[in-house]
């Protein structure tokens, strides 16, 4: 086969007047003219793999999958997929994601932006959900509890009522409080012409300089990086729009094998439907070699751990205090309901449904010794 | 003082043999520079698999950026996907959707670019006021690299854009192949413009952290639309609003109302040395105060450093001429006497565009903009030669 040309460049580079679409027009024009450059590589992609990738949703509903839910049905399913991380009533744990309130804040010292007072598109929640949450479990979630955790989101920010039935047709009506919110970048005219002046080079200011703020007076930097950690005060809270970091990370447990306990060594299946199961755990706990401490303790050894052990991982009074070892019938009770079993514990994980997501999970966990 | 033993005497470097050509098939620094690493600011973020870290922009002089040094945000994590299962699919308003194989792209006609990378929330820690004790810290969402790899506007030439019709009101939605996706939505101007889908940085594959085995490269764009792991290209008649255009990376004004689409990265600098990190350690006399500065929108011109606090500007020397969208290193030469410096440099670029101080920003915009925090630095350099983050009147 004869080796194509190589294409010409299309010209619309830096030139002012390809944003007037002048130029853009004149490539375009080229373009229809690039079949014989074309270099045939390649292939054509088959429908099905464009379904399979192609999921993005438009405020408009384009690309919304048929289906529905309500909130009512969406409230047990974010309690056990999403209210580790974003609380019970979409109010937030820690420093993850707040989902809902903030109404009304967003010209205060400290805006809460949720989806109830800052996005703008219904589409988005749906989107995001359905593409990339749960946090380490993404694309697990159906089309039906996509709708229902949606509409839950949604009630938890009285948009709608619990009866109120999300679907591809009444999902793109749903106008958001702060639809209008939003302008399109506006810096043009707003600060580029202020600051495209010749810059002053001698007595710019009126008074003498003094200083007004400084960095070790906050002392938030990381410590590692202070030529000399100064201050013996307490650090005061950061001044950023964040909430202050979880417990910070323990040191990595001294001998974090992961090699399979020798004796009674559990039924591989069983273990790999238990890493499945998991990966509900995964945002918060991590297992295995060089586990660390995260939102959660590392479970290395946790079948017949002591309970509340791991030092440096700061447990709830009620843990901390409980004593005995994990076996398999408390982690059993602790993991089909956390808070009924262990009153006031941090772990906010509704709990798993299935006995056999127990047994698996379980065994999973007996996988890794000490 | 009496003759240097180092010098006097036989040293052991100066007698045994050092290592190999095979002890170290790919190396990393000298265990001297084990300091010159990425940080993380930890309480900025709920985990580290979804957040940001920090290059040692103190430590690093010139303007390439190592890319192991190179600072890392992910929103799912780094992921390691190889070549043999890397597919890139471009669809939507093309006349045929394609897909691509890694070996398929190395196939087309290539270019090579060096382009700052800088993340939109880099200095936004800094909008209340001073907060973070290094340039690592308040500069360091920032990297710059040569890149290898093929326009994209020669992959949507290939699947034809017959189907697309005026370009005018058209984008292309960009997703990458990890499970936070993290898509993003670009006007087709730019996207015909100078948008690379990128397979080399600095000579070598793109490392995992940064995308490999391939990434998008939106040069003078914000770091967010840089989508690594780049699985899918899609030609649209709108923004999708994703998540990442919306309910992040807009900038909401001291009123209440956001910007949106507010992608380019206005002009910046900032003083590397002296910084808090890497204070005056020698004695009186000659110093050399260094930085970088860029700008989104072209070629770095001019940049001017204070040495009191914005009250006279002197120009400094730019060690080479500014290159499009990429860092330029200036340097000013002069001498310290221990006197007490406020310390700021001023980035000018093609269009005339003067870095502003942080009182201009935030009469504009209030202190809750988080994102595009372009504003004048200041190190206050002490009698000791230490340095601090602070702001003046």
């Amino acid at each position: 086969a004869p080796i194509p040309e190589p294409e010409a460049p299309v010209k619309t580079a830096a030139a002012p007047e390809a944003l007037d679409g002048g130029i853009i027009g004149a490539a375009h024009a080229d373009n229809g003219d690039t079949k014989g450059l074309r270099f045939g590589l390649g292939r054509g992609a088959l429908p099905e793999e464009i379904a399979a990738w192609n999921l993005d949703v438009s405020p408009d509903g384009t690309g919304l999958p048929a289906g529905s839910g309500n909130a009512f049905d969406g409230e047990a399913i974010f309690e056990e997929q999403c209210a580790v991380c974003h609380g019970s009533f979409a109010e937030g744990v820690g420093n993850w994601p707040k989902l809902a309130g903030g109404d009304g804040t967003l010209a205060d010292e400290d805006p809460l932006k949720t989806v109830g007072s800052y996005w703008p598109y219904t589409s988005t929640v749906w989107d995001y959900v359905h593409r990339s949450m749960p946090f380490g479990n993404a694309q697990s979630l159906s089309v039906d509890d996509t709708y229902a955790i949606v509409a839950y989101i949604l009630y938890s920010n009285d948009i709608i009522d619990d009866e109120f039935e999300l679907n591809q047709d009444t999902l793109p009506e749903v106008v958001l409080p702060n639809a209008d919110g939003f302008i399109v970048d506006d810096r043009a005219e707003t600060e580029y012409s202020k600051w495209r002046t010749e810059p002053c080079m001698e007595n710019c200011k009126d008074g003498p300089v003094e200083i007004t703020m400084r960095a070790t007076v906050l002392d938030v930097t990381p410590e590692e990086a202070v030529e000399e950690p100064a201050a013996t005060d307490p650090a005061p809270e950061p001044a950023a729009a964040v909430d202050p970091a979880p417990e910070p990370a323990a040191e990595p447990a001294a001998d974090p094998a992961a090699a399979p306990a020798e004796t009674d060594a559990p039924d591989p299946e069983l273990v790999a439907a238990g890493e499945k199961v998991f990966n509900k755990c995964k945002a918060c706990h991590q297992i295995g070699d060089g586990a660390k401490d995260r939102v959660g303790p590392q479970l290395n050894g946790i079948v017949g751990r002591e309970i509340g052990s791991v030092e440096g991982f700061k447990y709830s009074n009620t843990m901390g205090s409980m004593g005995g070892a994990w076996d398999a019938e408390t982690l059993a009770a602790f993991l089909a309901d956390p808070r009924g079993t262990v009153k006031g514990t941090k772990m906010a994980f509704a709990g798993l449904r299935k006995d056999s997501d127990v047994e698996a999970l379980i065994a999973y966990l007996s996988s890794f010794s000490q | 003082a009496g003759p240097d033993p180092l010098i006097t005497e036989v040293q052991d470097w100066a007698s045994g043999f050092g290592h190999g050509v095979d002890e170290v098939p790919y190396g990393l620094p000298i265990k001297f520079e084990d300091d010159v690493i990425r940080r993380n600011v930890e309480w900025l973020t709920a985990d580290t698999i979804s957040s940001i870290n920090f290059t040692p922009i103190h430590a690093l002089d010139g303007t390439i950026t190592p890319q192991g040094c190179a600072f890392e945000r992910h929103h799912s994590g780094a992921i390691e996907l190889s070549k043999p299962d890397y597919r890139l699919m471009i669809n939507g308003l093309v006349d045929q959707p394609l897909v691509f194989s890694y070996d398929d792209l190395e196939r087309f006609p290539r270019e090579q670019h060096v382009y700052f990378c800088e993340c939109a929330a880099n200095t936004g820690m800094e909008w209340a006021g001073a907060q973070l004790n290094g340039a690592q810290f308040t500069h360091g969402m920032i990297h710059n690299m040569e890149y290898t790899g093929v326009p994209l506007r020669t992959l949507l030439a290939e699947a034809g854009l017959d189907a697309a019709g005026d370009f005018k009101d058209k984008w292309v939605y960009v997703e990458g192949a990890d499970a936070s996706s993290n898509g993003r939505s670009i006007p087709m101007e730019k996207a015909m413009d100078d948008v690379l889908v990128a397979f080399k940085a600095n000579g070598e594959a793109l490392r995992k952290e940064h995308g490999y085995p391939v990434r998008l490269v939106v040069p003078g764009w914000e770091g967010n639309m840089w989508v690594k792991w780049l699985r899918r290209v899609e030609v649209m008649d709108g923004p999708v609003e994703s998540r990442e255009e919306t309910s992040k990376y807009t900038d909401t004004l001291a009123d209440g109302t956001s910007r949106k689409w507010t992608w380019v990265m206005d002009a910046k600098s900032v003083v590397t040395s002296p910084s808090p990190q890497a204070p005056i350690k020698h004695g009186h006399g000659p110093v050399v105060i260094t930085g970088m500065a860029w700008s989104g929108h072209g070629k770095i011109t001019r940049v001017d450093v204070s040495k009191d606090g914005g009250m006279t500007w002197e120009t400094a020397r730019l060690a080479s001429e500014g290159q499009d969208k990429a860092l330029t290193r200036f340097y000013l030469d002069t001498t310290w006497e221990g006197e007490e410096w406020l310390l700021q440099s001023r980035a000018i670029d093609e269009t005339g565009y003067v870095q502003p101080t942080k009182a201009q920003l935030r009469d504009v915009r209030g202190l809750n903009s988080i994102y595009h925090n372009n504003c004048i630095q200041t190190w206050h350099v002490k009698a000791n030669g230490e340095a601090e983050n602070v702001e003046v009147s």
